[in-house]
């Protein structure tokens, strides 16, 4: 428990605040309590064991807001006006099922840009005012982008379905990983295509397996059966494709030489030349802002395990001696979310949180 | 002081328990009338019996409450967080075994794995505007499962009982359940999805990490582990 007043982290929460709106954001105040809905549409049932739940009788099923990135945009997306900035200060609440020591409720303060003009100078200004506000601290950097996998995977010589496939995992590393495996192998269980070969005969297997029961019609099942028919006859995704792919999320360097990189993989790899191209604007739009890109990380899986929303640019900050502390600011372009949120319009966004305690606690043993 | 041993209050699974400790002469016995929920124990000293739902054991032990629990391993698992922490496996007892496994409708022949059930799931999704339901009990075992196991775009729904028939009724398309011999399941057109079951349950003897041991209810609880012929952990 905190005391009752803790004025140094109001202190701090003060000096982050007064900076975001020196920088022209408009501060704004969403609500404790979210609508369960939407956050489980976005997030899917693993949201349900990491934020609080409580129930209203008309309102129905609400969740303790686990971060300020979805209100915000939603509040954004019905009434803002374009372009906009935003700060924020409150408390998001996480249950701490893995992490019994780390706080349930913490203070974020953030900023949010949408603002479509000029994407890469949006991206440089949200992390360049963060690594200035934690400039003292001497945090790791690491920072990537999750545009360059996406892009990557639209290229691919496959089918649409598989690429399907392949972009919805991509925040699961491991089943990314298993999926593209199987997608560059050949083979069909020997049980699957015996199925395929009754399928291709024109028998009913559906109807001779059981009645049908429950909302998915027959007409679903035999769409499905089709759909791995025919890709039971698609070619293997090629071994130079998928290696190139490993390269891309195994690939950690400095700014400088991970361009290098990508142009070499560019050369095998056309389509994510475009995504290539806008790391190194981005890097010559923060080193305008003063950040030292020569010696700044990038990673190409960084980003994969966060909260599936960030479809461009990503950064965190963390204390490298303290692996222990969760990180202290994290980041990124969510421009997808926007559409989703925004019933059919969309606004490029891109924005960062800062954990104030953390940095509190980083700095006073400085 | 003494031990409190939690032990299910009613049925097949009471009267198995009874007999595991009774096999090795521990003689649990249930006090006064049928409806009274206190017991009595012969050949242990120091053990006091404490008769609860099974489904309540897991909580009482990991309050600290009772200090050694009888109960299935699956309602330890789904209803403590990190259970491992809070409560120690002595023994397996060798009955009350069931499997808490995913099934969905006999119909569904493209579905075989949880990759087929997370394809589906996203079809499901896109077709009808809302995710794949599946009704269960058991959620935090089941939710750690799919999770592990990258599937997505699936809604848990509570279930407290016969779970079986909400497909048919359509407050869901697949369920999780327990089933020993899956005749209720083909019953009710359904069938087991994949090799390995989420989890195999049995009764087990649990011991509480958190209930106040004194130095007397260790000694209490050595005395009695050996006596079983068990060993503590």
């Amino acid at each position: 428990m905190s005391p009752l007043a803790d004025r140094s982290l109001d202190a701090e929460i003060s000096r982050l605040v007064a900076r975001l709106t020196e920088a022209g954001a408009v501060l704004v105040d969403p609500p404790v309590l979210q609508p369960a809905e939407t956050l489980l549409d976005l997030y899917g049932e693993d949201i349900r064991g990491r934020a609080y739940t409580t129930r209203d009788p008309v309102a129905g099923e609400l969740m303790l807001r686990p971060d300020f990135t979805v209100p915000v945009v939603e509040m954004h997306m019905t009434h803002g006006a374009e372009p906009a900035r935003y700060a924020y200060s409150g408390k998001v609440f996480r249950t701490q099922e893995d992490g019994a020591d780390r706080p349930s409720e913490y203070d974020q303060v953030g900023f949010e840009i949408f603002d479509g003009s000029d994407p890469v100078a949006a991206d440089a200004e949200v992390f360049a005012i963060i690594a200035e506000l934690l400039a003292p601290l001497n945090l790791r950097i690491a920072t990537g982008d999750m545009g360059l996998l996406f892009a990557a995977v639209l290229g691919l010589d496959t089918t649409e379905r598989r690429k399907a496939a392949l972009l919805r995992h991509v925040w699961r590393p491991r089943r990314f990983r298993a999926l593209l495996a199987r997608f560059g192998s050949a083979s069909v269980p020997p049980a699957r295509a015996a199925l395929l070969d009754l399928v291709r005969r024109g028998e009913d297997v559906v109807g001779a397996a059981g009645p049908m029961i429950g909302q998915r019609t027959r007409g679903e099942i035999e769409a499905r059966l089709n759909a791995l028919a025919e890709d039971a006859e698609t070619p293997p995704i090629s071994e130079r494709e998928t290696a190139l792919i490993d390269d891309i999320v195994s690939l950690r360097e400095t700014m400088p030489n991970a361009i290098e990189r990508l142009r070499d993989i560019a050369v095998d790899l056309p389509q994510v030349s475009d995504a290539v191209e806008r790391i190194h604007d981005r890097a010559q739009a923060l080193a305008a802002r003063g950040i030292d890109v020569d010696a700044l990380e990038f990673e190409g899986s960084y980003g994969r395990t966060a909260l599936e929303y960030y479809d461009g640019f990503v950064f965190g900050f963390y204390a490298g001696d303290r692996p222990d502390l969760p990180p202290v600011a994290t980041g990124g372009r969510y421009d997808a979310l926007t559409r989703v949120l925004g019933r059919g319009r969309a606004i490029p966004a891109v924005g960062g949180v800062i954990r104030p305690a953390v940095a509190l606690a980083l700095g006073a043993r400085t | 002081m003494t031990v409190k041993l939690g032990v299910p209050s009613k049925g097949r699974l009471m009267e198995k328990t009874f007999d595991w400790f009774g096999e090795r002469g521990v003689t649990l016995s249930r006090a006064g009338s049928e409806r009274e929920y206190t017991g009595a124990v012969a050949g242990a000293d120091g053990v006091e019996l404490i008769l609860l739902s099974a489904g309540e054991i897991p909580r009482e032990m990991s309050a600290g409450h009772i200090h050694l629990g009888v109960t299935g391993s699956d309602l330890v698992r789904d209803k403590l967080a990190h259970w491992e922490t809070q409560v120690s496996e002595i023994a397996e007892m060798g009955f009350g075994h069931a499997d808490l496994v995913l099934a969905v409708p006999m119909a569904w022949v493209d579905v075989d794995s949880l990759d087929d059930l997370d394809a589906a799931a996203a079809a499901f999704r896109a077709r009808h505007g809302h995710r794949l339901r599946i009704a269960t009990k058991y959620h935090r075992l089941v939710r750690d499962h799919l999770r592990e196991h990258g599937v997505a775009d699936y809604l848990l729904v509570d279930s407290q009982g016969a779970t079986e028939g909400t497909v048919r009724n359509e407050t869901a398309e697949a369920i999780a359940d327990i089933t020993s011999t899956g005749d209720t399941l083909r019953a009710n057109h359904l069938k087991v999805l994949g090799q390995e079951p989420i989890h195999r349950s049995q009764a087990t003897l649990f011991k509480a990490r958190r209930a106040d041991w004194t130095d007397e209810d260790r000694a209490i609880c050595a005395a009695l582990f050996t006596k079983l012929g068990v060993e503590s952990r």
